[in-house]
């Protein structure tokens, strides 16, 4: 849930707000940030919780290398939302551990192809 | 599947990988230019095209470097694919990616990669949890969005990075609780051999050290020769602890940055199986290439920081080689044009490479940051694998990271050991008395993006 957040705007750049809601709670942000930028700056303090031990975890890398800001947006798990722009109305739902999984949900998603 | 034929597909639109393409493109070959992001620019550039005149400016010269390669590359008839995420690349040269949720291929004469590089892994205790991100990270947050932590900041580690980081803080008004510096006397001592050819690359070391004395000034604490570092803290960051001369200090901080050099993206070059080796002076593996930066695999080259590290400037030039060496590839110029133009760029490769030898020695990041010597230090953050655990397979009998994968999933979630790679070779190598080059790395296979089953069906 969103709390104070741990990041403010140095600079404003005629950027417009738009609305979009995470888990349910509408939020709002401003446009051409990526969802994972526009979640920390709302004040998102964590994004998922792992499938392990359920630690918390939020955004690590922000170039879509560590694969910690996976979020479901728009019903769809597990995407990366380092590399996703936000849109208006976009609904993003935190992953909470293994219960949201990509094997649970409607749709599989494939990891490693064996040859 | 449908796959569209072309003559070169450049992946990666970074500073290689737009120089590579556009060179290319004016010599009359049809290019496609795929890139996961938004907008062209790479990391290094990330939001040069976006971001106003006052950003540009916060964020330094070097950074606006960007322009004009954004700008020849706009200009160009490259055909650049945003939010393209490349998912295989096979030794035939066909080209998979997704992009607004379809799977599209092409059947390309060429292949020009250009992933460049990703941050060193820092695993010490504490690193997953909230709060903490690479300085690499905090700095797209401040290109791309304007945005800076607030409430107390800590940036960690070494490397010119998170130097020019807290240098940009500054400038944008963020105050920097500490800087807290691995690098050690003997750092210093070590890069000392290589300074007199740095010096012939001074307006690098003159950056360096503006960057520093800026820090300096603005009365940054600076802790020199940190060890033992360890980021408290139960949901989110509270502290960052470490000792200095055998002296314990505790900082609190809602926001750790963390940083020790960047190291070759290889999972497209890994994935097609190409000749790679470790490199003992970037604690890193890097792709095999000619000085054309052709790999073993027939018409694929490779250019930029993910063939090594060399800074943006590098990259360039190496992008603009590659598709020299590529043209000639495909017939359309002749050795003797392809060289001639080479010549002028291979000089300035030369003039940009001289620092480097000095920068690896100086920022070589420390043992214990890259072989937690604790136990229970997660390594494979998805899998949630430690340092012990991988030591404990040893012991069982696990000989390299393939077969730590199944003895406990070890760089088997989502980022497909990414986060856990180099660590994984290490420590192996380590506990083994062997050379990283010996212990390998872990095989990777596509997809290298996660892509869902109706994803892979909509090809």
């Amino acid at each position: 849930m969103p709390t104070d957040s741990l990041f403010r705007r140095v600079d404003v750049d005629g950027s417009r707000l738009i609305t979009v809601t995470f888990d349910d709670q509408p939020l709002q942000v401003p446009s051409g940030l990526t969802v994972a930028a526009a979640l920390l700056l709302a004040g998102v303090r964590y994004f998922r919780t792992s499938p392990v031990s359920g630690e918390a975890r939020a955004p690590y890398c922000m170039m879509g290398v560590c694969f910690e800001c996976l979020v479901e947006i728009n019903g769809v798990p597990s995407r990366q939302s380092c590399l996703i722009e936000v849109a208006d109305g976009m609904r993003i739902r935190s992953q909470q551990g293994a219960r949201d999984l990509p094997f649970t949900a409607s749709e599989p998603v494939v990891m490693e192809v064996q040859p | 599947m449908n796959l569209e034929p072309i003559d070169v597909v450049v992946i990666g639109a970074g500073p290689a990988g737009m120089a590579g393409a556009r060179t290319l493109a004016e010599l009359g070959i049809s290019v496609v230019l795929l890139d996961e992001q938004v907008a062209a620019g790479g990391q290094i550039y990330r939001g040069i095209a976006s971001a106003s005149p006052a950003r540009r400016e916060m964020l330094g010269t070097d950074y606006g470097d960007g322009v004009p390669l954004t700008d020849a590359l706009k200009g160009s008839t490259v055909r650049h694919e945003t939010g393209a995420s490349v998912w295989q690349v096979t030794r035939e040269r066909q080209v998979h990616y997704l992009k607004d949720g379809r799977v599209r291929s092409f059947a390309a004469k060429t292949v020009l990669l250009a992933t460049g590089a990703m941050e060193r892994p820092f695993p010490i205790p504490g690193w997953t949890l909230p709060g903490v991100m690479t300085a690499g990270a905090a700095q797209i947050l401040l290109k791309t969005a304007g945005i800076g932590p607030q409430g107390p900041v800590v940036l960690a580690g070494c490397g010119p990075l998170l130097y020019l980081l807290g240098w940009q803080y500054l400038r944008a008004g963020i105050e920097i609780s500490a800087l807290v510096d691995t690098s050690r006397r003997e750092d210093y001592w070590r890069a000392r051999g290589h300074l007199l050819k740095a010096l012939r690359a001074w307006p690098y070391l003159r950056k360096g050290i503006s960057l520093l004395r800026a820090l300096r000034k603005n009365e940054v604490p600076h802790y020199t020769g940190a060890e033992g570092l360890q980021i408290e803290g139960e949901a989110q960051v509270q502290a960052l602890s470490f000792v200095v001369d055998g002296q314990q200090h505790r900082l609190p901080a809602s926001t750790v940055l963390l940083h020790q050099g960047v190291v070759p993206n290889i999972q497209f070059t890994q994935a097609l199986r190409a000749q790679h080796r470790w490199d003992d002076a970037q604690l890193c593996f890097v792709p095999e290439t000619d000085h054309w930066g052709r790999l073993d695999v027939p018409f694929i080259s490779a250019a930029g920081d993910g063939t090594g590290i060399g800074g943006a400037q590098v990259a360039a030039l190496q992008g603009q080689l590659a598709a020299l060496g590529l043209a000639r590839d495909l017939g359309r110029i002749t050795p003797a044009q392809r060289d001639s133009r080479a010549a002028p760029l291979r000089d300035q490769l030369e003039k940009n490479l001289r620092i480097r030898p000095f920068l690896d020695a100086l920022y070589r990041p420390r043992d214990e940051n890259r072989i937690p010597p604790r136990d229970d230090v997660t390594i494979c953050r998805c899998e949630e694998v430690t340092a012990g655990d991988i030591r404990r397979f040893v012991e069982l009998g696990c000989s390299g990271p393939n077969q730590a994968k199944s003895f406990g999933r070890c760089g088997m979630g989502p980022c497909q050991g990414r986060m856990c790679g180099l660590t994984v070779t290490e420590i192996i190598a380590k506990t083994r008395g062997l050379s990283p080059d010996e212990v390998g790395y872990f095989r990777i296979r596509p997809p290298i993006k996660p892509i869902t089953l109706g994803e892979l069906a909509s090809g």
